[in-house]
């Protein structure tokens, strides 16, 4: 069973308190961008088999939303993080690139 | 390629079973095919096998970084229907249906098709107006289906219970030439017809690039060397969107896990499929007695091929409610498969933005029912660059807002 810390709480969240939110980190197109920008946010995903970062919800605990990134591959959890930011936290991106060399998500890293 | 007969079989019994053929040739890559298949699972091998049959190129490879049919082909709960609610559904899945009646014959390999009834139960008041307008929608597309009360349900399946703790059943959605076959032979039979038409199944070949020139394919390189090709297939289900990476592109695809488990086998208690969308889980009775169970996806992007454990606890208590018999059954085995979901819950069968590869793929949680349909479709579209089957799937529906909208009808059915 997945374990997140849940970094509002403090909490150490099992699954079945958690609810799944998607891929973290998109930016929202709206009126007036192009089709393509508005189709690639509502529809198209990084889906990596490797690191991860996405959103989930502390929906039987305090019910906030928050970040985690995750190993797709060996479902490790290398750590979560708060929602109110549009970039994971540089320290995490170390943890990250310490375990997986090579790593490559979007633009980070 | 010795056909396999009634004959055959008293001819090998006298002889002590020495002339049995190997069913496939174990293939090395050669430097060039006309066509490169990444992915040896059921939808795969089906392309391959309509691509030599119905347009002569037999120039083909299928290349499988495991072992053929390992993938979700052989994974999977095998329920073949094809009561979908939008008309190109009903197309590709029905043609797939009408196909396997007739795929022991034709592949002269027994996939042990078994058209023993598909049944959904409705459980609420609004299923119940769903499956209504299902089986209407399929009256007009000529697929042959029908909406029962809970008596025919009864009749047709004595241990359920009709009226459980939270959901009474309240009718259900019935195709009677609905089944299963056997999974492995789907993969096996047709993995045996494209080596007979001279095709190079490659297994334990992983592709690891996808080389392009100006925008078009040229070849892939695989950890059994480089191959060259002028065109490219990826089927590859659960890793379409690593296989996308590779040649450059984005799909509307998500990767989870999907799990299944059986139990202890017993004598024959239920001979059709029974689907229970409302309260997640589904259950059928195999050939050797083990009650096949099955439930919904996970929530979050896995490639692990293990499903969460609290999954199973909520596919069998969903059961359990509606199969009281089965709560002193043991469960014998669990697994998972990576399946690969759209946002409209319909697969992918396009071109792409690299000229010469196409790509199959979003079949999610119910592409086993149509492998035939798909393979032949699919095929079509190689040989062609277009076909009535797979137009509408189309990569750039998304784009277009032209989705093919079966998440509504199809719950967490397969
Ligand atoms: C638990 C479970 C239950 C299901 N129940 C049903 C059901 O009842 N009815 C139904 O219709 N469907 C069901 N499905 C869905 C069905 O199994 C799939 O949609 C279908 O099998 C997909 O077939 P495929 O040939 O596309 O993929 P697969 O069989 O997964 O084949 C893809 C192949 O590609 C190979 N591959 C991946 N990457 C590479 C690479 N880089 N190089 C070379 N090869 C590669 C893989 O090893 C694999 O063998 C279920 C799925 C699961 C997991
Ligand atoms: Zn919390």
């Amino acid at each position: 069973m997945l374990i997140l810390k849940c970094p509002y709480c403090g909490v150490m969240a099992d699954e079945t308190e958690l609810s799944p939110g998607g891929e973290a980190h998109l930016t929202r197109h709206g009126p007036g961008s192009d089709d393509t920008e508005f189709e690639a946010y509502l529809f198209m995903r990084e889906n990596p088999r490797g690191v991860h970062f996405e959103r989930w919800r502390h929906a039987h605990g305090c019910g906030k939303w928050f970040h985690a990134a995750r190993c797709t591959q060996t479902l490790e959890v290398f750590g979560t993080y708060s929602a109110q930011t549009t970039r994971p936290p540089q320290d995490l991106l170390d943890t990250i690139s310490e375990k997986r060399p090579g790593w490559r998500w979007r633009d980070l890293a | 390629m010795k056909r396999y007969s009634a004959f055959a079989l008293v001819r090998e019994a006298l002889n002590g079973h020495k002339g049995w053929e190997r069913a496939w040739r174990n293939a090395q890559p050669k430097a060039h095919y006309d066509a490169i298949i990444i992915g040896a699972g059921g939808h795969g091998l089906a392309t391959a096998y309509y691509l030599g049959k119905n347009f002569g190129i037999t120039n083909v490879a299928i290349l499988e970084k495991g072992w053929l049919g390992g993938g979700n082909t052989g994974r999977n709960t095998t329920i073949i229907r094809s009561n979908y609610l939008q008309d190109p559904s009903a197309a590709i899945y029905e043609k797939s249906r009408a196909l396997y009646e007739t795929l022991s014959q034709e592949l002269n390999y027994n996939i042990m098709f078994s058209p023993r009834g598909v049944m959904m139960l409705a459980q609420t008041e609004h299923e119940v107006r769903g499956y209504r307008r299902t089986a209407h929608a399929n009256a007009l597309q000529g697929v042959s289906t029908e909406f029962i009360s809970p008596r025919r349900v009864k009749e047709l399946v004595p241990i359920i219970e009709l009226n459980g703790p939270r959901y009474p059943v309240l009718g259900a959605l019935w195709q009677d030439r609905a089944g299963t076959a056997r999974h492995d032979a789907v993969a096996w039979g047709y993995a045996r017809a494209c080596s007979d038409m001279g095709m190079d199944i490659i297994q334990k070949c992983e592709v690891t690039g996808i080389t392009r020139e100006g925008g078009r394919v040229t070849g892939v390189q695989t950890t059994k060397g480089d191959i060259a090709c002028d065109r490219l297939g990826i089927v590859v289900a659960g890793h379409s969107g690593v296989l996308a990476e590779m040649a450059g592109f984005r799909l509307p695809v998500e990767s989870v896990a999907l799990q299944a488990l059986v139990s202890e086998p017993i004598k024959p208690c239920m001979d059709v499929v029974v689907m229970a969308n409302t309260v997640h889980g589904y259950m059928s009775q195999s050939d050797k007695g083990e009650m096949v169970i099955g439930g919904g996806a996970d929530g979050f992007n896995n490639y692990t091929q293990r499903g969460s454990f609290h999954h199973i606890e909520e596919t069998v208590r969903a059961l359990v409610e509606t199969f009281p018999m089965i709560s002193r059954l043991k469960m014998l085995r669990q697994w998972g498969g990576i399946v690969d979901m759209t946002g409209d819950r319909s697969p992918i069968l396009s071109k792409t933005p690299i000229e010469g590869v196409f790509i199959n793929c979003g079949w999610g949680t119910g592409g086993f029912k149509a492998i035939p349909g798909s393979g032949w479709g699919f095929a079509e579209l190689m040989a062609k660059g277009t076909s009535p089957l797979t137009d509408p799937f189309s990569l750039n529906r998304f784009g277009e807002g032209r989705f093919i909208d079966e998440s509504v009808a199809a719950g967490v059915a397969h």
